[in-house]
């Protein structure tokens, strides 16, 4: 039972497949967020869904009735589906109240009135939305779209025009609005931290294809693919070797056995909580820049590789640029390692 | 200025046809996009029919038509055309671009004020200019008469011809660069001249490496339109007595040697089409200056400090030979008609001036009545392919609006000839009737009603009608209650020009007009042919007033 359903989407620009073989299925009452660099194919899978693209190939069903696949095109006005857009598409020549109730039947002013309380903009129907701020159009949007109870709403990168401070504050506030009204969502953005906050489910979007889909957790801290993992968090990796021990890095051994042959090259994901950094003249590693972020010292260390590393350190750890020092793992859990970019051991294989 | 919106023509497409099956990408269309790309079928058609037309008459005819055209004078016509189009470009290039920064980038005295005369021209038919310039400047005209009795002047040099020619183009056709021009140099970012200026450059060194070459694709675009408007131009050269093609055509038409005018009109069509083609091909990779929206500050105007003097004589002497001397002439005939009407009062006929006047009215009201139909359908026929290439881009698309721009290659005279034809030997209930005439307005004037939809279209972000499309609205409704609001304003403006260039269209408003629908052109036309100046002078009057209401009213408007 899920309130979207989409099925081997495949759509090409030009023969350019820009979305390919992308599966997923949202649950009623949940946010799936569609996160992955610009051009991944998040906004051209969401406009499938809405019905603004035409599918080359593949099925989407909303609300359990087929609406597309490779001969069937219900339009984008009989899909009951409601969209913000990152412009916010507010209509400039309408009021708030009429922009609000432009999906609604003739009549309905109360349920008007009823979304601007909502979204917190009550008793400013009359403005116009010239005289709206950011957050305000944002929250019109929003008002607008969910006037006419949409069965899925969709919203393509909605913060992205805001400043950072409203931007944490608007996800905030439609985080709650959504769970208040029981909406279904489809969530588009490339921001990170934006999707581990808004998402229920995050499914993770790279060259047209969905790498992996699943809780905030899950996809941080059990990444399936190399992409995956470089996307999130601030990931480096280091070049490994399997032995009998574990695996071989230029920090030592890591002790995880790994199910591949001895000798096999991986990559082993660390990320900057994950190692700890000391001084030391007979240290494998030099700090090559530090950066003070605040809270923590962020040292980017070369190791004697040549490789790159990245580590927080708690601010009292005060080390100046060029000082030796020693790197070592410091994680409670495994690390994830990578062999030809996908995760070891590969359950899915 | 509602006339500066000649900017948009930079970012005409490119012409190259391709065809494929990609055409029919968009598997599901639904009535209305069947609407849109039907109607912008029917335009394509009726522009198509022209050339076909033409070749296929002087396909039937090869004999007679390779004959009129393997004669030495074909040559000098050719290069008549050539010669005083390229002329007029330079000329106009020359007046305009100073011109146009004067107004714009420096603290020239009244800059305001003579941005707004620099553009006026425009509003004159080349054909009012030309008899108004040839009353004054002819051997024996009123300047001779003035400067006899001073200097002895016996008579001025020779002014039809070459010369009367290209200084009346020039004169009414410069504003296309200059308004171009002041738009992209109102749009250009301070910062690049300021960038120019940190890296060691002298402001003078500046202009020429940094602003010039910024300049360039929109003194191509205005130029081009200069050159277009010259080889399409009729009244100006026939008024003159300078051989190009349009008066040899219209020679031809008028001794029924339509064959040989067929055959003039087709070399006419493929020298317009090839220029067009070349100045495509040449514009290439200019797309870098397409201007960026939204510049952040002002510009500091250059302080012209000693040379404002130049800058004011510059802009002055400009302004005294374009407006104040056919104002001149213009005010010197009609007093003259309204004596001269006394006159014959005088020897008894029962016109008095009031009613000579009032013999206008019925003119005033045709000239009207067909711009303002022509200028609606040709918005109306526009409209959707503004939206097809707007909203629904793709190769059927992109070849209705490469068709739309083609028809700049067919000047009014060419137009009008094809549907002559056309008419009379296949839809004899059509020819010499209003619709026929409105037909030959929407060929003439597309491009312009194309390019002003085009660009205040571009201006409605598509996600808004998406939004609405989202909300369970159908396209029509969509049409009607988001994009129609929102691209009125800019219609509006381009309807008023379309307006202003149907009132002073000659040629075609001549050969096809009803039998009897006398327009104030015809009446011009027809007073100065025989050159009864004085007689001419009213109606110009009037149509320089009603032509310019709808654009006053929008500059009004808009300020």
């Amino acid at each position: 039972m899920s309130t979207v359903t989409c099925h081997n989407l495949h759509k090409s620009f030009d023969d350019q497949p820009v979305v390919q073989n992308v599966s997923l299925s949202v649950a009623p009452g949940d946010i799936l967020v569609l996160l992955g660099p610009s051009g991944c194919g998040k906004t051209t899978t969401l406009r499938l869904i809405a019905g603004f693209e035409q599918l080359d190939n593949g099925r989407i069903e909303i609300d359990n009735q087929l609406v597309a696949d490779g001969n069937r095109h219900v339009p984008p006005e009989k899909r009951r589906v409601g969209i913000v857009f990152q412009d916010y598409a507010i209509f400039p020549h309408l009021s708030l109240a009429q922009n609000v109730g432009f999906g609604l039947k003739r009549g309905q002013s109360a349920r008007v009135e009823e979304m601007l309380n909502f979204v917190g903009l009550g008793g400013l129907g009359e403005r116009m939305p010239h005289q709206l701020s950011g957050g305000q159009q944002q929250r019109v949007a929003l008002a607008r779209a969910l006037a006419p109870q949409p069965v899925v709403l969709l919203l393509d990168e909605p913060f992205s025009n805001l400043d950072a401070a409203l931007r944490v504050e608007m996800r905030q506030e439609v985080r709650r609005l959504l769970k208040a009204s029981g909406t279904t969502a489809v969530f588009v953005t490339h921001d990170q931290e934006e999707a581990l906050y808004m998402g229920d489910q995050v499914g993770v979007m790279h060259a047209g294809r969905l790498e992996q889909v699943g809780t905030p957790e899950v996809i941080f801290h059990q990444p399936r693919t190399r992409f995956v993992a470089e996307f999130l968090g601030q990931t480096d990796f280091l070049p490994g070797e399997v032995t009998e021990h574990g695996v071989q890095t230029p920090l030592g051994v890591l002790p995880q056995t790994l199910p591949l042959a001895s000798g096999t090259a991986v990559d082993i994901a660390v990320r900057p909580d994950d190692l700890r950094v000391l001084p030391d003249e007979a240290g494998n590693g030099r700090i090559v820049s530090r950066q003070f972020v605040g809270i923590a010292f962020v040292y980017e260390v070369r190791l004697a590789d040549g490789t790159l590393i990245h580590s927080w350190q708690p601010h009292e750890n005060s080390l100046a640029e060029g000082t030796a020092v020693s790197v070592q793992f410091a994680a409670p859990h495994e690390l994830p390692c990578f062999y030809q970019d996908h995760i070891v051991p590969d359950k899915s294989r | 200025m509602g006339v500066t919106d000649f900017g948009n023509v930079r970012t005409l497409p490119r012409i190259k046809i391709e065809l494929d099956q990609t055409w029919l990408r968009q598997r599901h269309w639904s009535p209305f996009h069947w609407l849109l790309v039907g109607s912008a079928g029917l335009v394509a058609a009726l522009i198509l029919l022209v050339p076909t037309y033409l070749l296929l008459r002087v396909g039937t005819s090869w004999a007679e038509a390779w004959q009129t055209l393997s004669q030495p004078r074909t040559l000098e016509i050719l290069g008549n055309t050539l010669g005083l189009a390229a002329a007029v470009t330079a000329a106009s290039a020359l007046i305009a671009v100073p011109l146009a920064w004067l107004t714009t980038c420096t603290d020239l005295p009244g800059k305001r004020f003579w941005a707004v005369i620099a553009a006026l021209p425009l509003v004159v038919p080349s054909y009012v200019a030309a008899y108004l310039f040839a009353s004054i400047l002819t051997p024996k005209g009123l300047l001779q008469q003035i400067l006899y009795p001073i200097f002895g002047i016996e008579r001025l040099p020779n002014f039809y011809g070459f010369p009367g020619a290209f200084i009346v183009l020039t004169l009414v056709s410069y504003p296309f660069v200059f308004l171009t021009v002041r738009s992209a140099l109102k749009n250009m970012d301070p910062a690049l001249v300021e960038a120019a200026r940190s890296l060691g450059l002298s402001p003078w060194r500046a202009f020429w490496r940094v602003t010039l070459p910024y300049l360039r694709p929109s003194i191509a675009a205005g130029s081009l339109l200069v050159m277009l408007y010259t080889l399409r131009d009729f009244g100006a050269v026939t008024m003159l007595q300078y051989s190009t093609f349009t008066r040899i055509i219209y020679n031809r038409y008028l001794g029924y040697k339509l064959d040989m005018a067929a055959a003039m009109a087709l070399v006419l069509v493929v020298v317009t089409a090839v220029i067009l083609i070349l100045e495509q091909r040449s514009r290439g990779k200019a797309q870098y200056a397409r201007v960026s929206i939204g510049v952040a500050r002002a510009q500091t105007p250059v302080k012209l400090g000693r040379w404002r003097w130049l800058g004011l004589s510059l802009t002055g002497l400009l302004s005294f030979w374009a407006l104040l001397v056919p104002a001149f002439g213009l005010a010197y005939w009609f007093w003259r008609g309204l004596n001269q009407d006394w006159a014959v009062k005088s020897l008894g006929a029962a016109q008095t001036n009031v009613d000579s006047l009032l013999l206008l009215v019925e003119p005033a009201w045709h000239s009207l009545s067909a711009s303002l139909l022509g200028a609606g359908l040709a918005m109306l026929l526009a409209l959707p392919i503004a939206i097809l290439v707007v909203r629904r881009p793709g190769r059927l698309s992109r070849l209705f609006e490469q068709l739309s721009y083609a028809s700049f290659a067919l000047p009014g005279i060419v137009v009008a000839l094809a549907y002559v034809f056309f008419g009379t030997n296949y839809a004899a209930s059509l020819y010499q009737t209003l619709p026929m005439l409105l037909i030959a307005y929407v060929i003439l004037f597309i491009p312009q009603a194309v390019g002003a939809q085009r660009s205040s279209l571009l201006q409605v972000s598509s996600t808004l009608e998406e939004a609405a499309q989202s909300l369970g609205k159908r396209p029509s409704t969509i049409f009607r209650r988001i994009t129609l609001p929102l691209v009125k304003p800019g219609m509006l403006a381009g309807a008023a020009l379309v307006f202003l260039t149907c009132m002073k269209e000659l040629p075609a408003t001549l050969i096809l007009s009803p039998l009897g629908f006398n327009t104030l052109s015809a009446e011009i036309w027809a007073n100065i042919g025989e050159a009864f100046f004085a007689r001419a002078a009213a109606p110009t009057l009037l149509l320089l007033l009603l032509s310019s209401i709808p654009l006053a009213w929008m500059t009004l408007r808009n300020n």
